[in-house]
């Protein structure tokens, strides 16, 4: 035998799961959103979703050469990052909005915090709130086939009727990715059958939402109610797609449900007592700022010390 | 059906058939053979022969130094050429008493002839197995009358033969439970006579359907004694985890399986036991998996111990490709070798010669918190924060967040999507902390 022998500390066998795999899986089950997005919004829609992506891969791409890192481009992060931010773009906003976005959520929020791992929000989500509040016009206006029309939350909210129904396939204004109930679904259940996410976050957040909306929405069990809050806003996305990022949740088990329940209640308050659309986001951010605190509680005995100090 | 199991753990290739179906062959060692003094936990044994002394197969060449340590028994007769430091498979060196063996076995007097257990006393049998040297056959090495010795043999309740081999790849004792089980069976027998409350429960994962027959078979009528099929999941078989299968108990790292009322064998070292007990035959082989894709002919031996590691391979066919890594052990918690030229020792359980290195083949990067590694702790631990503790090298940290619980199983790693290598730093920082606890108690006397 010539050849020298590896030699390396155990283990020495490792899984096929890689940070690539996960990432393409992620964007895979955006797909539907994606797909019924364009069909619903037209050709522009497209548009916005590939600025929005290629923005976010250019300045991962740009900020890393730059600071002379390793480039991460190809782990697939960033196309998730910038698939979301595009999603979260009503149909009609001008390019330069998702631009901004992406490089805001990839440079501020990713990279400067240290890139992959480490940025302590959702960089679309931040994205997202970041526009909100700067372009807050633009941002909430929903046109379809140049109709400009109020989405099926500010409807009800107004005391008028909503179609539970179209907002379940999806017939409705709203952003890109977030009209299609069905289409997020799908996505949802490809990546729990793949094992990529866990059930625990968005049935607990959707859970806890129903209960919260349930005792103070004034409208008690009338389950027309209760689905078209279910099934409006950014809440299926935000549910399956943003409150299960991996980086912006707690690790621990337990974590995740504390999480997911106070996602749930924020949610509820600011969907019925607040004066912004974003509802879904701003619960998104102020839960990914408690995470580091969450996990400091949770860590779980180990095993065999249970109920010992 | 479901079986009882732990919460955790993987599920990594088992590439158990290559080798299953093959049964233990005898190999008769050619070249000279080494006998480490220190090839188990505890103090090293001391040598009692020198060099140009004859020995014959079965003597005690190498005595206990201590209560916890453990005799070392020559496998041949022939010639002791040296008495020098050697390498073993972990990279530790030994001094090692060097055998010429002579071919011929001549084996010390009364080897092999039957007793009687149930006419010995509890003493005897101990020491009967102390002079055979026994020791943990499943990888630790822990001195067996040690483990077979606690405060009080009454608040024994369970002693477990651990035949769950979760370890991909290795198929020793799953051939031994197929070929041997009335082996299995008298050692059994002989640590039940220890502990006179005791229920004896064979723990074998259910993905060995055929040992499981063979040993339910071979158990007919035997009150004390069942065969416990568990689920095939590693780390199955590592004591804690097959503790709390069995029993329903949880232990911890301050915590002794007797102080939870268990014992707990591997079934090499049990078949051990009856054979020094009631055939008078010291610990002087064991079963050895010789396999991987790198390997012609994948094959079980029931080695002599002191054997070269590079003769079994020769035994098993070669090699068909140029191995990129050779493995003391399974590929979860084996040690990789930088040279073949190590002997087998009590506890050697497998070479594997893998064609491709798993570990080579991905770069790690950076965490993304997924929280797989903590789903498959069997320790219930958060390997993820465990490891930014080591980064900094913060050890109370490490501490606080449990670290000496972990047994270096490998579950994180196998599970980590960014391939990082966690239980390498765990593995740092445990021995840090114990060296730091050390020192601490060191300074209190």
């Amino acid at each position: 035998m010539n050849g020298l022998l590896n030699v390396s500390s155990s283990p020495h066998a490792r899984s096929h799961v890689t940070t690539k795999n996960l990432m393409l899986d992620v964007a895979l089950a955006l797909l539907p959103a994606t797909v019924f997005g364009v069909y619903r919004f037209g050709l522009y829609a497209l548009c916005i979703m590939v600025v929005s992506v290629g923005f976010a891969v250019l300045t991962e791409y740009v900020f890393e050469t730059c600071t002379k890192r390793k480039v991460t481009v190809s782990d697939g992060s960033a196309i998730v990052t910038g698939l979301l931010i595009g999603l979260n773009m009503p149909s009609t906003v001008p390019l330069w909005i998702p631009m901004l976005g992406s490089i805001f959520a990839i440079l501020v929020v990713k990279q400067l915090f240290g890139g992959i791992g480490q940025n302590f929000m959702n960089p679309a989500m931040a994205a997202r709130c970041f526009l909100l509040i700067s372009f807050a016009g633009r941002m909430t206006t929903f046109d379809v086939d140049g109709v400009s029309s109020a989405t099926p939350l500010t409807a009800l909210k107004a005391g008028e009727t909503v179609d539970v129904a179209a907002m379940f396939t999806g017939f409705i204004t709203g952003t890109i990715g977030e009209v299609s109930v069905i289409a997020i679904l799908a996505g949802g259940i490809y990546l729990l059958i793949k094992g990529v996410i866990r059930w625990t976050i968005p049935v607990i957040y959707l859970g806890s939402f129903l209960v919260f909306i349930m005792l103070f929405g004034g409208h008690g069990l009338d389950m027309y109610y209760l689905s078209a809050q279910l099934c409006g806003g950014g809440l299926m996305l935000g549910a399956w797609f943003m409150a299960t990022d991996y980086v912006t949740c707690p690790i621990t088990e337990r974590g995740r449900v504390i999480y997911a329940v106070l996602l749930g209640i924020l949610t509820g308050i600011f969907r019925l007592w607040g004066s912004s659309a974003g509802g879904v986001s701003y619960a998104l951010i102020l839960g990914n700022l408690l995470v580091p605190l969450i996990e400091k509680v949770t860590v779980p005995k180990a095993f065999g010390l249970e109920g010992k100090a | 059906m479901s079986y009882a199991t732990f919460k955790g753990g993987v599920h990594p290739f088992d590439g158990k058939d290559m080798s299953k179906d093959k049964p233990v062959t005898e190999y008769l060692p050619k070249g000279e053979m080494v006998y480490p003094l220190s090839q188990h936990i505890g103090a090293p044994a001391k040598a009692v022969v020198a060099p140009g002394d004859e020995v014959l197969a079965g003597q005690i060449i190498g005595e206990a130094s201590g209560f916890v340590s453990a005799n070392v028994v020559s496998s041949v007769s022939g010639r002791v050429k040296a008495i020098e430091p050697r390498m073993l498979v972990t990279g530790v060196i030994s001094d090692s008493i060097i055998v010429e063996n002579d071919g011929e076995y001549k084996t010390v007097e009364g080897l092999g002839t039957p007793r009687d257990y149930t006419q010995m006393t509890k003493e005897e049998i101990r020491e009967a197995i102390k002079a055979a040297g026994i020791v943990g056959m499943g990888g630790a090495g822990f001195p067996t009358h040690v483990k077979l010795t606690p405060k009080d043999d009454g608040a024994i309740d369970y002693v477990i033969v651990n035949g769950a081999e979760c370890e991909p790849y290795l198929t020793s004792d799953y051939r031994m439970m197929l070929e041997e089980p009335e082996r299995i069976v008298t050692g059994l027998k002989v640590i039940l006579s220890l502990f006179e409350r005791a229920r004896g429960v064979i723990a074998i994962e259910e993905n060995k359907p055929e040992a499981i027959k063979r040993l339910t078979e071979v158990v007919q009528g035997e009150e004390r004694i069942e065969v416990r099929p568990l689920r095939t999941k590693y780390p199955q078989g590592a004591e804690r985890n097959l503790i709390y299968a069995v029993s329903g108990r949880k232990l911890n790292s301050k915590k002794l399986p007797a102080d939870m009322g268990c014992v707990v064998s591997n079934t090499d070292t049990v078949i051990s036991v009856g054979m020094a007990v009631c055939e008078q035959t010291p610990l002087m082989r064991r079963v050895v998996t010789v396999t991987g894709d790198a390997i012609a002919d994948p094959r079980n031996f029931s080695v002599k111990t002191g054997t070269n590691y590079a003769e079994l391979v020769e035994a098993a066919g070669g090699y068909v490709c140029e191995p990129e890594k050779v493995i003391a052990g399974g590929p979860m918690m084996g040690n990789a070798l930088t040279t073949l030229d190590v002997p087998v020792t009590k506890t050697s359980s497998a070479l594997l010669a893998l064609g491709k290195d798993a570990v080579a083949e991905f770069e790690p990067s950076a965490c993304i918190h997924c929280g797989r590694c903590v789903r498959v702790c069997p320790s219930g631990l958060v390997p993820q924060k465990m490891r930014e503790s080591c980064e900094r090298y913060d050890l109370d940290l490490f501490e606080k967040l449990y670290g000496m619980e972990c047994y270096e199983c490998g579950s994180c790693t196998y599970a980590c999507p960014a391939k990082l290598p966690l239980t390498q730093s765990f593995k740092q920082a445990r021995k840090a902390v114990a060296e730091r606890r050390r020192q601490a108690a060191q300074a209190a006397k």
